[in-house]
């Protein structure tokens, strides 16, 4: 048997990166077993915005926590890490949508969360490629994004700085509170387990309300100055709430490159990565409703990814009831690399005995979830 | 010059054999950088057939045009990153 550690942690992504470096800030030993390149699985997939997002008090909670801890670190982010502070356009299509603005900017005003809304007008003038006579839009100036694989290797190093152990190309066979059995039949003993392996968290903790919900991306060639702000449909909300029909919603980003991300699709009971050529070509005629002079750029590269999908949105994090110290860390859907950094704190501060900074129960594994569509 | 073809390269006008390609004839203006690499790095065609995409120009305010890819026409205005 080997060395005994404070804590294992299983995943090397963006959220296992951030909980290592947490840990190993306050003092523990860490070891994190990654099988492939860290920040490899969802991580590299995802667009990296950075969103404060109101679906439910315990989302606007978790994502507004930890959107704070990011701009507080905004400084300190090496230039690969990306961090750009664009701000997200809530894009509204109809005055039912500017409804929905409004109503959105009460609810982030009540939370300290700077918001304006845009009539048409400022909304052409922010962003002269959406098509015309669009309703308006509710900035929100303080969202970012960032380049999620390099946020994850960052923080990873930061542990390692701090005397955290990585077994690169070693993968978790079985995960119980006393350790990680390695896929090699070695075990690595200690005091509490971390399951963050995103979307393959159930193959190791088996039962948890975990599902994998595909996702599709598409980037451009560098086009600087095309689009300023992280671009949102409004109906994305309708679209992401669904828990059954196959979706797409209008969302571009740029990148500090001048690339575009352009997405997003989302679908259950996809389980293979291969692009979906139906999937793919909805998702980019809806880009191009919103913006027709996409149609005129170059895309370089499309992919896809698997969020971690959980019945009432929320991600999983603390100490499974059967195992206390089994810990959960995934199931964050499609904002965790939002809330990577909360979730690492409330990791800490739950096998540290911290007072966390919002309350940890909406997130325990052992919650009753509501399904809510 | 059988059928030449008029056209500009970065603004400067140059007449070339039908049938040349666009990446022929920013060569021919004496252009070396048709672009620019994400790190500032010059960039120039390598594969000649349109796999590489180190050849970019734009042409006619079009921008990322695979050069070699693409036949000179009269009129056509082609800037390149020199
Ligand atoms: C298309 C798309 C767009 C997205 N856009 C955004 C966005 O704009 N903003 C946002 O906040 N979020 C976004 N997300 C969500 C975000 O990418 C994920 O929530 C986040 O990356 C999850 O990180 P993770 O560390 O939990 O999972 P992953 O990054 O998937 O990491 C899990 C790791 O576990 C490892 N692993 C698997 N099996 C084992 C094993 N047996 N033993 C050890 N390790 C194992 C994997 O190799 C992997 O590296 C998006 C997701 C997708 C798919
Ligand atoms: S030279 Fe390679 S694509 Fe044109």
């Amino acid at each position: 048997m080997g060395k005994s550690y404070d804590v294992a942690i299983a995943g090397g992504g963006i959220v296992g990166a951030a909980c290592a470096e947490e840990c190993a800030a306050a003092g523990l030993s860490v070891v994190v077993v990654e099988p492939g390149p860290v920040g490899g699985g969802a991580t590299a997939a995802g667009m990296g915005h950075i969103v404060v997002m109101d679906d439910s008090p315990a989302q606007i909670a978790l994502t507004n926590y930890s959107r704070t801890l990011w701009m507080a670190r905004a400084h300190e982010f090496p230039a690969d890490v990306e961090y750009v502070s664009a701000g997200t356009l809530w894009v509204a299509a109809d005055a039912e949508e500017m409804a929905e603005v409004e109503r959105k900017r009460a609810v982030y005003e009540a939370i300290g969360v700077r918001a304006e809304v845009l009539g048409p007008r400022e909304l052409a003038e922010a962003e002269p490629n959406l098509r015309p006579s669009l309703a308006g839009a509710l900035r929100v100036p303080d969202d970012a994004v960032v380049y999620p694989p390099c946020a994850a290797r960052y923080m990873l190093q930061r542990a390692l700085e701090r005397g955290a152990v990585v077994r690169a190309g070693e993968s978790a066979a079985q995960l119980s509170g006393a350790g990680i059995k390695l896929r090699d039949g070695s075990f690595v003993p200690a005091g509490i387990v971390v399951n963050a392996t995103g979307a393959w968290a159930p193959s190791l903790t088996p039962g948890i309300e975990v599902r994998k919900r595909k996702g599709h991306l598409v980037i451009t060639d560098r086009y600087p100055g095309f689009v300023h702000h992280q671009l949102v449909e409004l109906g994305y909300l309708k679209s992401a709430h669904s828990m059954t029909a196959d979706s797409v919603a209008f969302n571009v980003q740029p990148r500090k490159t001048g690339q575009l991300l352009i997405g997003s699709s989302r679908q259950f009971g996809a389980e293979h990565g291969e692009i979906d050529a139906n999937m793919l070509t909805r998702m980019l005629r809806r880009a191009q409703e919103y913006m027709p002079a996409l149609a005129a750029l170059t895309a370089i590269r499309s992919w896809t990814g698997f969020r971690a999908a959980t019945p009432d949105k929320l991600p999983l994090i603390g100490p499974c009831p059967q195992d206390p110290r089994l810990y959960l860390a995934t199931g964050h859907e499609g904002l965790g690399i939002t809330t990577s950094l909360a979730t690492a704190k409330l990791v800490a501060d739950q096998l540290l005995h911290r007072t966390p900074a919002i309350p940890v129960e909406p997130y325990l594994p052992g919650r009753k979830q509501a399904e809510h569509d | 010059m059988i059928n030449p073809i008029d056209l500009s390269v970065n603004g400067v006008p140059i007449a070339v054999p039908a049938g040349t390609m666009v990446s022929t004839a920013v060569a021919l203006a004496g252009v070396t950088r048709f672009r620019r690499s994400v790190t500032g790095e010059a960039r120039a065609p390598l594969c000649g057939m349109g796999i590489c995409f180190e050849c970019r120009v734009s042409i006619n305010g079009r921008e990322h045009c695979r050069s070699c890819q693409v036949p000179c026409e009269n009129g056509m205005e082609v800037a390149a990153d020199a």
